[in-house]
């Protein structure tokens, strides 16, 4: 039996980007907040130790960061007809444990969606016709770029991002992304210093016609101090940032942006190694009134809050709200209920270049530093001749060069012995490689449930995954790669390898940590889990904030819109919630 | 029942220390607490976390280990029986209530200095505090420094109660800073060197001292290795924030700035600045140690790899997060504990409300031997315009030794 805790203002689910940022906006306002976070206290000073943290084998290869199988994992399939089966092991998607979150070991790519991704059901439908976008369950998010385009700047501040703005109030700005919304002002930062890599990627697509600019990073191009007061140092392109904590203090978590302050707020409270099970509702079922927790030592806590805020992980949020009947489970054979809809990933391939007489020195690297072509990322092209909705952003950021993992050698090379190490040696320091980051739209087969056999440890149904690639984003994806290959060609490799995005998802081999929808925002509760607030149609003291809110994933990393959902989350939080407490949206 | 009680106190002070009988309580009030951040009280009398001022605090010192008091006014385990008067003899003269001579780890023979209003109000505020019961065993000495009988013979050696005198020839904010640096500020107990028997060296105040396994570094204005280098705005920020472009307070001096300095007005800040900015410091040129030698290249090459990252390969630092080196008067300290002591053993960064961030040097014991440290040290003290001495692997291999012991 659950021992029952003095109620608390504020109850947070999860201490990782958006656990922080509620943390510090709610405490701020004079709430009591509690954090309940299942994973250890991390902090740089005590767990980023330099003398260790390039450890490749502790945290890349054995992955001393992440969520452990043990702890949680969920069962997959490809389709519905298919049996699931446990992940015994996590590869596809590394979920993070922890203070810090998965923002503790992100490569720190920080981007804005574009604006047409906010309306994109909306938009499309008006450029091409409904017939176009037939197959997919695509949704306006019910929140414009322009109404976040505020928090995003809030995000890119308190984060430090080093980037070149491309559009700033409508002026387009030379070097920067000539197809991103309109901007109020320039990055905190100027753009990292660029590596070789990179450079040579950007001359070439340059000269086809492309337009390339640096990557906005939160490996931070200069000292900064956050509109917090905290201080952050320049980023030294040591390349372990990707399955690492920063010992710089150089890249944003919530270890380097937030916890120094939100720490000493007598009125905020981090419980860690404690486990949520669920939240408890009261007769009405309309009201959470507490959450229950387990913590290391197996003691079951009952915690009531006012209001409950689930800031863990997407995924994870899906589930707590499944396990919690906090709204209505989907079910895609009716099309109906609201959670567990819109499973998005994201639709990668990628490029290697073999050259014979460069030297780009890989290990001088870090998770964001490199270039970007956005000319085919969501609909900032003309789809109007292709068959396929969405797109890809061209990225060119070697994160690392590090011993065990980056081996690139050219397909038939043995995977082993003295042929292998001979090319090893040789390409080493002579391979560029470019990636595409894909959209990943949503369709009605792709989706979270309740695994009706498999139970974790405290014996809940695990989270059931159904996925698979869309046919469109398969097409989408192979026609970025054509574009990739022009790039390569215009460099002029000795060897150009093509890895093509092929069906069907895999859940073994690492692509992306992406994982977004289940619990999505939009206008219609019949078809979205939360409001454009981020509130629960159902239970309006619950707020569900991450990537578990995207309607469907773009061609970019979702952090930096991770980032700024959870300001905006917040502003509605303090400035209307907090005034009138009840749905800020009637449905 | 607290605040009738503190009343009842106050009022027995105005009779004692004849202030103004029209005096508000309140500003009383608020001036003893004022004083009880100037004397650092805290730093010794509360224990982190614990409940403040109901003592705790051990402080090793060379003769062994003493435990500051519980101050709350608890009749039984706190100063709750004693008499006004009891409290300011004791701080003029070391004697306690009952007669009881104090060890001078309370540093009295600085709070001699302070005037009669100024520890009237501190015991204003004392009295003002929830009494803890929080028995405290304070004299944990080996024979024969337990017994406090042998304190007649240090008080005869080494102590002498005085009032504070101002100087006429310097100016209102100059005294103001004498007064908070020699008497409640008591930095001389950390900054000044000590004869055999622990007291204060008077002719060589503030010039640092090692304690507790840590350099207090100098504080005069000694050009290389004092705050010569440093301007009043330098030390204002760094006595406010625990940081300025050279540094940032670690050891026991960031819990000074965490407990007391950054709690202090702006006015003293800059007074204390004033005072230490005029204590003489010599001006005595030193030669840099020659970049080719062995230890000097070595100390490079292990500074590249495990120290420029952080600390920059010109040794620049970061401000308010990683301390520059480069013409820092901390690394060219005569002595080199305080080097020695975060390179081997790591040392986090105090944390106020300006400078939040709370940054870490990680150890490296793990990593560099004795000879390594040494010579990377001797490296960073020798280089970028730094020039001290050499620092010998044997000191780093004793203090290792020590931080190993855990004394």
């Amino acid at each position: 039996m659950a021992r029952k805790l003095p109620p608390k203002d504020v109850v947070i689910v999860g201490l990782g980007w958006t656990g922080a940022i509620l943390a510090h906006e709610l405490t701020e306002a004079g709430l009591d907040v509690v954090a309940i976070e299942r994973g250890p206290w991390r902090d740089t000073a005590t767990d980023f130790n330099i003398g260790y943290a390039p450890d490749e084998l502790r945290y890349s290869v054995r992955r001393d960061l992440f969520l452990q199988p043990a702890q949680e994992t969920l069962t997959m399939r490809n389709t519905s007809s298919q049996t699931a089966l446990p992940m015994r092991d996590f590869g596809s998607f590394l979920p993070g444990t922890g203070v810090g979150g998965a923002g503790t070991h992100w490569n720190g790519h920080t981007w804005r969606f574009f604006p047409s991704d906010f309306n994109l059901k909306s938009h499309l439908t008006e450029r091409y016709g409904a017939a176009r976008i037939a197959n997919l369950t695509i949704e306006d998010w019910g929140l414009s770029y322009d109404e976040l385009e505020s928090s995003y700047d809030r995000f890119e501040y308190l984060a430090g991002i080093s980037g070149k703005a491309g559009n700033i109030q409508g002026k387009l700005q030379d070097g920067g992304n000539p197809f991103e919304g309109v901007r109020q002002r320039e990055y905190p930062l100027p753009a990292m210093q660029m590596s070789y890599a990179p450079t040579l990627f950007a001359e070439g697509a340059r000269s086809i016609g492309f337009h390339p600019f640096p990557t906005p990073s939160a490996n931070l191009s200069k000292a900064y101090v956050n509109p917090l007061g905290i201080a952050m140092g320049q980023c030294t392109a040591c390349g372990f940032c990707e399955r690492f904590g920063c010992a710089n203090y150089s890249k944003a978590s919530a270890h380097t942006t937030i916890l120094p302050v939100l720490m000493r707020k007598p009125n905020f409270e981090a419980r860690c190694s404690s486990e949520v099970l669920h939240v408890n509702l009261d007769a009405t079922r309309k009201m959470a009134k507490s959450v229950t927790y387990v913590d290391a030592s197996g003691e079951e806590w009952e915690q009531p809050a006012d209001l409950v805020l689930l800031c863990a992980y997407g995924l994870h949020n899906a589930r707590l709200m499944m396990l919690s009947g906090i709204g209505k489970v989907y079910d895609p054979s009716t099309g109906e209920g609201t959670v567990g809809r819109n499973y998005c990933y994201q639709t990668n391939a990628g490029v290697q270049l073999f050259f014979d007489d460069k030297n780009f020195n890989p290990f001088i690297a870090s998770g964001a530093l490199g270039q970007t072509v956005d000319d085919f990322n969501g609909d900032a092209f003309d789809h109007g001749s292709v068959d396929f909705v969405g797109g890809a952003g061209i990225n060119c950021i070697p994160t690392n060069g590090r011993p065990i993992g980056y081996r690139p050698v050219p397909p038939g090379t043995p995977r082993w012995g003295s042929a292998w190490k001979k090319a090893t040696a040789e390409n080493y320091l002579s391979v560029l490689g470019f990636s595409s980051q894909g959209s990943s739209y949503a369709t009605r087969g792709n989706y979270l449930d309740l695994d009706p056999t498999y139970t974790d440890r405290f014996g809940r149904p695990l989270m059931r995954m159904t996925f698979d690639f869309p046919d469109n984003d398969i097409r989408m994806s192979h026609w970025v790669s054509d574009r990739m290959e022009e790039i390569g060609k215009a460099l002029k490799p000795r060897q150009m390898v093509s890895s093509r995005r092929q069906k069907s998802w895999n859940s073994v081999p690492y692509q992306s940590t992406h994982n977004t929808g289940g619990a999505i925002m939009g206008t219609d509760p019949k078809k979205s889990a939360v409001n454009r607030y981020l509130q629960s149609w159902d239970v309006p003291n619950v707020f569900v904030i991450g990537a578990s809110a995207f309607p469907q994933n773009a061609g970019k990393n979702p952090t930096g819109t991770v980032g700024a959902l959870a300001f905006w989350a917040a502003d509605a939080i303090r400035d209307k919630y907090l005034r009138n407490p009840g749905a800020l949206v009637s449905a | 029942m607290r605040l009738s009680f503190a009343f009842a106190a106050a009022t027995a002070l105005i009779a004692s220390f004849g202030a103004n009988a029209a005096e508000n309580q309140f500003d009383q009030l608020e001036r003893g607490r004022y004083m009880a951040v100037l004397g650092d009280c805290a730093g010794c009398h509360t224990l982190p976390g614990g409940a403040p001022f109901a003592g705790g605090v051990a402080l090793q010192t060379p003769f062994g280990k003493l435990v500051a008091p519980n101050i709350t006014p608890d009749p039984e385990t706190g100063i709750g029986n004693w008499s006004a008067e009891d409290f300011r003899r004791m701080m003029k003269t070391g004697i306690g209530h009952n007669g009881i001579r104090l060890y001078p780890a309370m540093p009295y023979p600085a709070y001699s200095r302070m005037s009669d209003g100024d520890i009237g109000d501190l015991w204003v505020y004392l009295n003002a505090l929830q009494p803890v019961k929080n028995a405290v065993v304070a004299n944990q000495l080996p024979f024969p420094f337990n017994i406090r009988l042998s304190l007649i013979g240090w008080n005869w050696l080494n102590f002498t109660p005085a009032d504070f005198t101002p100087n006429p020839q310097k100016s209102a904010e100059w005294n103001r800073g004498a007064y908070i640096v020699e008497g409640p500020g008591h930095c001389g107990v950390c900054h000044s060197p000590k004869t055999w028997s622990g007291a204060d060296k008077t002719n060589v105040a503030l010039a640092g001292e090692v304690l507790q396994g840590w350099m207090a570094p100098k504080i005069t204005s000694a050009p290389r290795d004092g705050l010569g280098q440093w301007s009043l705005d330098d030390i204002t920020g760094y006595l406010k924030t625990g940081t300025n472009r050279f540094d940032i307070a670690s050891g026991p001096m960031a819990e000074v700035v965490s407990n007391s300095t950054s709690k202090m007005t702006d006015a003293d800040l800059r007074a204390v600045a004033v005072y230490l900015k005029d204590l003489p410091g010599e001006t005595q040129t030193r030669s840099a140690i020659a970049a080719d030698s062995a230890a000097m290249r070595t100390g490079a090459a292990i500074y590249a790899d495990n120290c420029s990252a952080c600390h920059g390969g010109n040794g620049e630092g970061t401000p308010k997060l990683f301390p520059r080196l480069a013409g820092n008067a901390l690394t060219q300290q005569a002595d080199a504990t305080s080097l020695i002591r975060v390179v081997l053993a790591g040392s986090q960064a105090g944390a106020t409300h300006a400078a939040p961030t709370a940054p870490a040097m990680p150890s490296l014991a793990w990593r560099l031997n004795d000879a390594q440290v040494a010579d990377v040290l001797t490296y960073v003290r020798n280089t970028w315009g730094n020039a001290a001495t050499a620092v010998p692997a044997e000191d780093v291999a004793k203090l290792r030794r020590q931080l190993q012991s855990g004394n």
